[in-house]
């Protein structure tokens, strides 16, 4: 990303006060906004928060709702809580992956139609395992009924 | 409206009455997260135009999580001159007919799980009944008493939950809510709280189970104003949701808590920190803060005692670790959350360098109840040193999974069999894991342990946030330990060697074990990684670390020898 709006980002630190201390809510605003946090913001957040991009960075890379890179149009998560792993929610996993043609550490296609994050308890224990797809969550989910998920969201 | 003393609560409290046991049909449709996942919002909307188009009279309300996941979706009906009736398995085809039958003044007996006369009062005390007066005990109808699922549960934590909309103050106000807050602000000393919270025994509802009161008291003890409490609604375990149901269903039970800690300890601001992804936990705990305002129970002079206090709702950024007390401190301040030495800890020096209690949801939605019933009647329930009760998160492969509320000193066989109804399809129990990624495995053979903190801890697990995750024989213990050692290492902040480095170790040493690679030397080599990272990590997230590995090395030592010396996985699920 090149350029940038920067009075949305403007309003995303005034709704925050211009306080260092929210980093953590302009962050995710942010990137509820951009989709991910490119460089050229995080920089522009900094100087406006008098705060430094390495104190960002480490921000940013710490917690786990945080992504660097660009993500795609849809965001496939899987839940690799507890229930979920004994529930055999790692062979859904795998499946995704190889459905998505992804490699062991990508996360996103080539074409940026679908992202696939392995994401921590959902808090939906009891219908594990569980997935999900932007807004959608889908309960029980087996390898057998990966491609007919992947296929509402226009996987061919 | 604003509340100043007993007669403005009794208003608001008639209110909500009125709407949890109105004169007409009241159609409540469990709306937490697990319940919309199986389609409840879908559900509900569907009630609502079918209400509509039958030209039915009546109120369709979201509530929170009845417990009952394994029957999800449910709608619970009160109807004039009838017990309150819950439905299981309502999918959206069966909408029709229900409000069909509901528009005749019938009941779907089919489709209905249990029916219930009344309601307890937890905290006024005694019952309230349905259907106006004495509603008649509808035959074929199982009473909310007889079924098993309930039988052995007590709910304090969760008295609430499922039974009003989490979304109006006045419903949790006819409940008896917030008239702990009016008796404490206005008829106790700060000293009296504590003492009685002291007394009644609760003790902190994850990781060791600290006494409150005791963590109450070096707190108000520590000299310096500008105190903080903080509610940690950040236990990420993978493999619970009750904290994040608890929020959903009954946030100001929680919000109350926090208010009476407050005045213990003399703080004038507080946190809720919920962990990332909490959604609608967070959208419902605003609006309660929002109301709780509106109604004077936050804000300046509260209910007229003299007393301040204001409280902001923060979200992490989604990082294990920020559950541990030190690290949620740094997060709160914006900061990554890295756990640092203690002491000295958060009572003395916490937030912004200031004396700091940090409860549970758990914890602090017992304080209310603590306060109008009593030291004395929390501490007859439960077992010698664990008072009171413990919310569980039953899952796993057990037949009837959901929220469960249980005295402390209940045995596991009775949570897993009387209430979740024994192990599906046939198969063997084997196991149960509590505490998650801190905790451990019990055996079946253990399984007439009681459920509390020494008796836990000494078999090697915890009571921690409340995982309980049954397993059968189709488990393979050396790929469950390698699962939470993956999990600590991915979740390891990277502050201290032992934790960083030995927690990836361990990991490695796992994996060569579960792809047939182990050689015989492994065990000894990992006892060794566990023994030193235990001594030499700085918090509880690489203290804890090991727990796992150890507590299966004490049970299912044969399960790792046959990876090792046979090269074979006895459950089939590890693949070399």
């Amino acid at each position: 990303m090149e350029s940038f709006d920067r009075s949305m980002i403007g309003g995303v630190l005034k709704k925050h006060g211009n306080d260092g201390a929210s980093l953590i809510a302009i962050l995710r605003d942010v990137q509820g906004e951009c989709g991910y946090l490119p460089k050229e913001v995080l920089q522009y957040v900094s100087q406006k928060l008098d705060v430094p991009l390495s104190k960002i960075f480490c921000v940013a890379t710490f917690f786990s709702s945080f992504s660097l890179e660009p993500r795609g149009k849809n965001v496939v998560s899987v839940c690799s809580g507890t229930a979920c792993h004994v529930k055999h929610g790692g062979g859904v996993a795998d499946k995704l992956t190889r459905q998505l043609k992804l490699s062991a550490d990508g996360k996103t296609t080539a074409d940026r139609a679908f992202t696939l994050e392995k994401v921590r308890c959902m808090g939906c224990c009891s219908v594990a395992p569980a997935v999900r797809v932007n807004q959608d969550t889908y309960d029980h989910v087996t390898q057998d009924a990966v491609n007919e998920i992947l296929k509402k969201y226009g996987k061919s | 409206m604003k509340v100043t003393g007993r007669k403005d609560l009794e208003k608001l409290k008639d209110k909500g009455t009125a709407s949890l046991f109105p004169d007409r049909v009241r159609i409540m449709v469990g709306m937490a997260t697990c319940c919309i996942v199986k389609g409840a919002d879908k559900v509900m909307s569907a009630i609502a135009e079918e209400v509509k188009r039958q030209g039915v009279r009546a109120s369709v309300v979201p509530v929170g999580c009845t417990g009952l996941c394994y029957k999800e979706p449910t709608v619970e009906v009160v109807q004039p001159g009838k017990p309150k009736i819950t439905y299981g398995d309502i999918t959206l085809d069966r909408v029709p007919q229900l409000i069909e039958a509901i528009a005749k003044g019938m009941v779907k007996k089919e489709w209905a799980l249990y029916q219930t006369e009344r309601e307890e009062q937890l905290v006024q005390g005694g019952y309230h009944a349905y259907g106006r007066g004495t509603p008649k005990e509808l035959k074929g109808i199982p009473k909310h008493s007889d079924v098993p699922f309930f039988r052995k549960q007590r709910k304090i934590i969760l008295r609430n939950s499922g039974c009003i909309n989490p979304e109006k103050i006045e419903e949790y106000i006819a409940r008896g809510g917030y008239s702990s807050l009016l008796k404490t602000v206005t008829q106790m000393k700060p000293k009296e709280v504590i003492d009685e919270v002291t007394k009644a025994g609760l003790r902190g509802r994850s990781g060791g189970g600290f006494p409150a009161g005791i963590k109450w008291l070096s707190c108000s003890k520590a000299e310096g104003d500008g105190k903080y409490v903080i509610c940690n609604v950040s236990e990420g375990d993978p493999g619970i949701g009750m904290h994040k149901s608890l929020l959903e269903s009954d946030p100001h039970s929680i919000l109350e808590g926090l208010i009476i800690a407050a005045y213990a300890i003399g703080a004038k601001e507080g946190y809720i920190y919920i962990s990332s992804g909490y959604k609608l936990g967070v959208q419902r705990m605003e609006k309660a803060v929002k109301d709780a305002r509106a109604c004077g129970f936050l804000g300046r002079n509260i209910l007229h005692s003299g007393f301040d206090f204001s409280v902001k709702v923060k979200e992490g950024g989604g990082a294990y670790v920020c559950g541990e007390e030190t690290a949620l401190i740094k997060s709160i301040e914006g900061d990554w959350g890295e756990p640092r030495q203690r002491p000295p800890f958060p009572a003395v020096s916490g937030l912004w360098g200031k004396p700091t209690v940090i409860n549970n949801v758990e914890t602090l939605a017992n304080v209310p109840v603590i306060m109008t019933k009593g030291a004395k009647w929390f501490s007859s329930i439960g077992s010698q040193k664990s008072k009171g009760t413990k919310v569980f998160s039953l899952i796993g492969e057990v037949n009837r999974v959901g929220l469960v509320e249980v005295p402390l000193g209940i045995t596991l066989k009775e949570i897993i069999y009387d209430i979740g109804g024994g192990i599906p399809r046939g198969k063997a129990f084997k196991a149960v894991q509590m505490g998650g990624p801190s905790g451990g495995c019990i055996p079946k053979r253990l399984s007439n342990l009681p459920v509390d903190y020494e008796t836990l801890a000494q078999a090697g697990s915890a009571m921690s946030s409340g995982g309980l995750i049954v397993m059968d024989e189709k488990t393979c213990m050396v790929d469950v330990v390698k699962y939470f050692l993956t999990f600590l290492e991915g979740e390891s902040c990277g502050k201290c060697t032992p934790c960083r480095v030995g927690v990836r170790r361990m990991r490695e040493v796992l994996t060569d074990i579960s792809r047939g690679k182990g050689k015989k030397e492994d065990l000894e080599l990992l006892e060794k990684m566990a023994r030193l990272i235990k001594e030499g990590a700085i918090c509880n997230l690489g203290k804890t670390a090991p727990n796992p590995f150890l507590s299966m090395l004490k049970y299912f030592k044969d399960e790792y020898l046959a990876h090792i010396q046979k090269k074979k996985c006895p459950a089939g699920v590890c693949t070399s």
